[in-house]
């Protein structure tokens, strides 16, 4: 059994009420951090923790946080990323709703580190009931005093709201969660400056996604580096992976960074191998931005070592052979699956979300979606493929955000990897095309 | 440390001030300087938007040397003391620029013919630099009702790009704004929502500032093809402006009025809607004499005959001119 | 109208934001006005505008920005089923496809009885459990769907009326 920084109590009856938590040791971190650790030696232990970005960008959150502007007379925020929307990944819905009080320790601790009195966690407006429950576990922590003025008879005063999304996957993305924080539309915004000098309300603000803030307290607790001594390099600590897709055991792990893709995928602890005695075509292992990748590579990279769920290793082979950790929502595919539907599925994910702010984003996500579409119903030509490539390029790269790269990513890898298949349906579209479906499922909204 | 720095744009250096941006820079160079669809000096918070004017950022800056990863909006980027662009002498920057040219081309209607901003359209003028001779968009192209917003003022926003430079100027220059973007994605719209019309002293600047042909002046709808107009630097007393406008004539006739523009096309003055749309006799100003709009513009073409010394001697020149 | 315990409840929600900044209200107070009326009407967006002091267009840009917010009217029981990837490697199309023949709609449409409306939504971070849909106004969800699953959810929401 590897080891769990997350989930250990996760099957604690009443794990979810603030005295059983605290029976488990929950808050110790708060009245540590307060009582006996400054905000600088809080950053420090972070820092050397190792911690890195757990929404999918993995960018140490130790550097990220000592980037806030301190000089500034400005209030400082910290705004906790639960917009939780990149297909494949369900790990923060499945953290709040069993453990509220986990990212609500996690907020007070991280928030006393940053300096900020005022704190939000913006969760996407789909899960209402999730916001019920954080709001409910904010109440228990207000009245056990570990939120509101001077906390644990301490100088320190935070208060902390639940802000609520409108259905946006743009707004997991950081300036654009800001925008909707304020009310706007969830437009990112052109950088720099960062949130770190100029955030929510043009002041010095932190974003950080749920799992990020809610690994605080253990690193509080054990050191950061107790936290750095679990996994491989920079790969420390431990992960929770979304595992979906045709799998035998679907659902929310927690992994020690560095078992082995295969462990992950065959071990009965973990995904239990593939669903109805099939053969693994494919996984996308970060969440539906992340280049796809064929079984042979997925498993062992292009030298033939073992791949590992690690940062480094996922990301061995770059863009040719490899494909990145993101969110760790990973995502199975047997061979019955059709790379091309799942693509032009995809692309109509990013082409629905794309704010249309910018010009390569709003027309490129479009484009690429109708060519896909044609080539899935059997009407596309062989150039088309190389015309989706040529598309994708052109907006890579090119936007105000990362949505443009999240969108490319998936067209340029399924092609490289799969190039026969598109190939297949251009050729003998009748064979490929799924005729049981006699329609097309129409756009939302 | 010193509040100028230098910037070396395709091989020019330049000194600027501290805080000014690498698209401002090429633009005091003053050639092959990178275009601007959203980006608008007049207008705060505008650019970034439309990506035509990316450039390779080469080397950040002397104390850090290194290029950037990607290319940057020249618009919004802030030129550093040794930062090093590379805007036309790249091809990467050409590569991506053609490519968002077709971006804003696949669902642009391309009704040039038929369209009232034919002639001084900077999407017109891009396509020509950037575009391509034949399009590889073989889908349905979107498509919006015309709307009339005002009795001046029309919406096609089935040419528009999204620039979002008429909705910062009704919040920066009106006192309550009733139009902004709806929806999302490339559904977005320019639009009012419910039934309304824009209305208020300063609203007719919109058409000025809009770089495509989505807002025109209706009551200058279909007249005439700009090239066959001629432009006038005009003034009046104005109590609500300065009054420093443009009359486009066509013989004796104002056939339209709009702003100043500098040769970047950016307004220089804001004019009111009075001074625009109320003011259409030749009476009503002091005509300074013709606008110089620049060599580039087609609008400079078969605009003033030139002086005929003897039609005997000069028959090149009055070919030239026709 | 919103009731004078919303305008209370609205009155709260302001105050979690700094002096100045009670545009930060606008989703919650959108989710609320929904709830109230099922869908956002113009007057209801209006209303709105008023209650936070913002511009019409101001609520207008944002409500049809954000995909939870209907702003045609819809029926009483709103479902919402996961399209995207991952809910599709389990059979979320075809599911789509029981529900339309089951309720003799299409996506986007409402039942005669004016009960339920049917939508496809992109992904609810719900892929280990799918296929999953939720069901507005409320937006419970509804996992590891199967045909069985919709008749009896079916039954019961026809069954509260």
């Amino acid at each position: 059994m590897g080891r769990k920084i997350l989930l250990e109590h996760i099957d604690v009856p009443g794990i979810q009420t603030l005295d059983v938590y605290r029976k488990m040791g929950g808050y110790n971190a708060v009245t540590k951090a307060i009582k006996n650790m400054s905000a600088d030696e809080i950053v420090e232990e972070v820092k050397k923790s190792g911690l890195r970005g757990r929404g999918g960008a993995g960018f140490p959150t130790g550097m990220k946080w000592s980037f806030l502007d301190k000089k500034s007379d400005k209030p400082r925020y910290l705004v906790c990323n639960a917009d939780e929307s990149e297909p494949g990944t369900f790990k923060d819905r499945y953290l709040m709703e069993k453990l509220p009080h986990i990212l609500i320790e996690g907020m007070i601790c991280s928030s006393y580190a940053l300096g900020a009195n005022t704190s939000y966690i913006y969760v996407r407006g789909e899960m209402m009931y999730v916001i019920k429950i954080l709001e409910k576990a904010i109440q228990e922590a207000y009245q056990a005093g570990f939120l509101g003025k001077n906390i644990l008879g301490s100088d320190y005063s935070l208060d902390l709201y639940v802000q609520p999304g409108g259905g946006a996957y743009i707004c997991g993305e950081e300036t654009a969660l800001l925008e909707s924080l304020e009310g706007k539309r969830g437009n990112p915004r052109n950088k720099p400056p960062f949130p770190a000098l100029w955030g929510l309300y043009g002041c010095p603000t932190v974003v950080n996604n749920v799992e990020t803030i809610a690994d605080v307290p253990w690193i509080i607790n054990n050191g950061g580096e107790a936290y750095a001594g679990i996994g491989i390099g920079k790969s420390t600590g431990t992960k929770l992976i979304s595992a979906c897709g045709n799998i035998n055991k679907p659902g929310v792990y927690e992994i020690e960074l560095g078992i082995s893709v295969e462990e992950f995928l065959n071990s009965d602890e973990y995904c239990g191998g593939i669903a109805n005695g099939r053969k693994l075509k494919a996984v996308v292992a970060g969440g539906s931005s992340v280049p796809i990748l064929p079984a042979d590579l997925i498993l062992t990279t292009a030298n033939g070592e073992k791949r590992l769920m690690t940062y480094e290793s996922l990301g061995d082979g770059g863009f040719v052979s490899g494909t990145m950790l993101g969110s760790g929502g990973f995502i199975v595919y047997d061979d019955q699956q059709c790379i091309v539907r799942n693509l032009w599925n995809f692309t109509r994910f990013y082409h629905h979300e794309s704010c249309g702010q910018c010009s390569p984003c709003r027309e490129g996500t479009g484009w690429m979606e109708k060519v896909l579409h044609r080539i899935e119903n059997g009407h596309g030509k062989l150039s088309d493929i190389d015309l989706l490539v040529d598309v994708a390029k052109k907006i890579e790269g090119k936007t105000i955000c990362p949505l443009g790269e999240a969108a490319a990513w998936p067209v340029a890898s399924a092609i490289r990897h799969f190039r026969a298949d598109f190939e297949e349906h251009v050729r003998n579209p009748d064979s490929c095309v799924k005729k049981h479906l006699h329609r097309e499922m129409a756009h939302a909204h | 440390m010193s509040d100028q720095i230098k910037i070396t744009i395709d091989g020019e250096s330049i000194e600027v001030p501290k805080g000014t941006t690498i698209l401002q820079a090429a633009r005091m160079i003053g050639k092959n300087y990178p275009p601007a669809m959203c980006y608008y000096t007049p207008l705060k918070n505008t650019g970034g938007k439309c990506r035509v004017c990316l450039v390779k950022v080469a080397q950040a800056s002397e104390a850090n040397p290194r290029p950037m990863p990607k290319l940057v909006a020249s618009c919004l980027t802030q030129a550093e003391h040794g930062m090093v662009v590379e805007n036309e002498s790249s091809p990467e920057v050409l590569e991506a620029r053609n490519g968002v040219v077709e971006f804003l081309l696949i669902n642009h209607p391309l009704d040039c013919p038929v369209c009232d901003q034919a002639g001084e359209c900077d999407l017109q003028n891009l396509s020509f630099e950037h575009g391509r001779s034949e399009t590889r968009y073989e889908e349905g192209r979107r498509e919006f009702d015309k709307i009339d917003i005002g009795p001046f003022i029309q919406l096609h926003m089935t040419r528009c790009i999204l620039c979002y430079r008429c909705v910062y100027l009704a919040d920066q220059l009106t006192e309550k704004r009733v139009h902004g973007v709806i929806n999302r994605g490339d559904v977005s719209e320019i639009s009012t929502y419910i039934q309304n019309a824009i209305e208020n002293d300063f609203s007719g600047n919109i058409i000025d500032v809009c770089p495509v042909g989505a807002l025109t002046d209706k009551t200058y709808r279909f007249k005439q093809r700009v090239w066959f107009s001629k432009p006038f630097d005009a003034h009046r007393d104005c109590p609500k402006c300065t009054g420093k406008s443009v009359l486009w004539m066509k013989g004796q006739d104002i056939i339209r009025i709009t702003s100043r523009k500098d040769k970047f096309g950016e307004v220089i003055d804001f004019i009111c809607n009075e001074c625009r749309f109320d003011h259409k006799e030749p009476h009503h100003w002091v005509i300074e004499g013709p606008r110089d709009m620049g060599e580039e513009s087609v609008i400079s073409a078969n605009k003033y005959e030139l002086p005929v010394v003897s039609p005997a001697v000069n028959v090149d020149a009055k070919f030239v001119s026709e | 109208m919103f009731s004078e315990s919303r305008l209370n409840q609205i009155n709260e929600i302001v105050k979690r934001y700094p002096e100045g900044r009670h545009k930060s209200a606008l989703l919650p107070v959108l989710h609320l006005a929904q709830e109230d009326h099922g869908w956002l009407s113009i007057d209801t967006m209006n209303e709105v505008a008023g209650v936070l002091n913002l511009e019409p267009i101001e609520v207008y840009e944002v409500a049809s920005f954000y995909t939870m917010f209907h702003l045609k009217p819809v029926g009483k029981y709103v479902l919402e089923v996961c399209r995207t990837g991952p809910c599709c490697t389990v059979g979320a199309e075809e599911l789509v496809q029981y529900i339309e023949d089951k309720l003799h709609i299409q996506v986007g449409e409402t039942t005669a009885d004016g009960l339920f409306t049917l939508k496809t939504v992109e992904c609810l971070a719900a892929c280990g459990t799918g296929p999953v849909l939720q069901i507005g106004p409320e937006y419970k969800y509804r996992e590891n769907l199967t045909p069985q699953k919709i008749d009896e959810l079916i039954d019961e929401l026809r069954a509260k009326g």
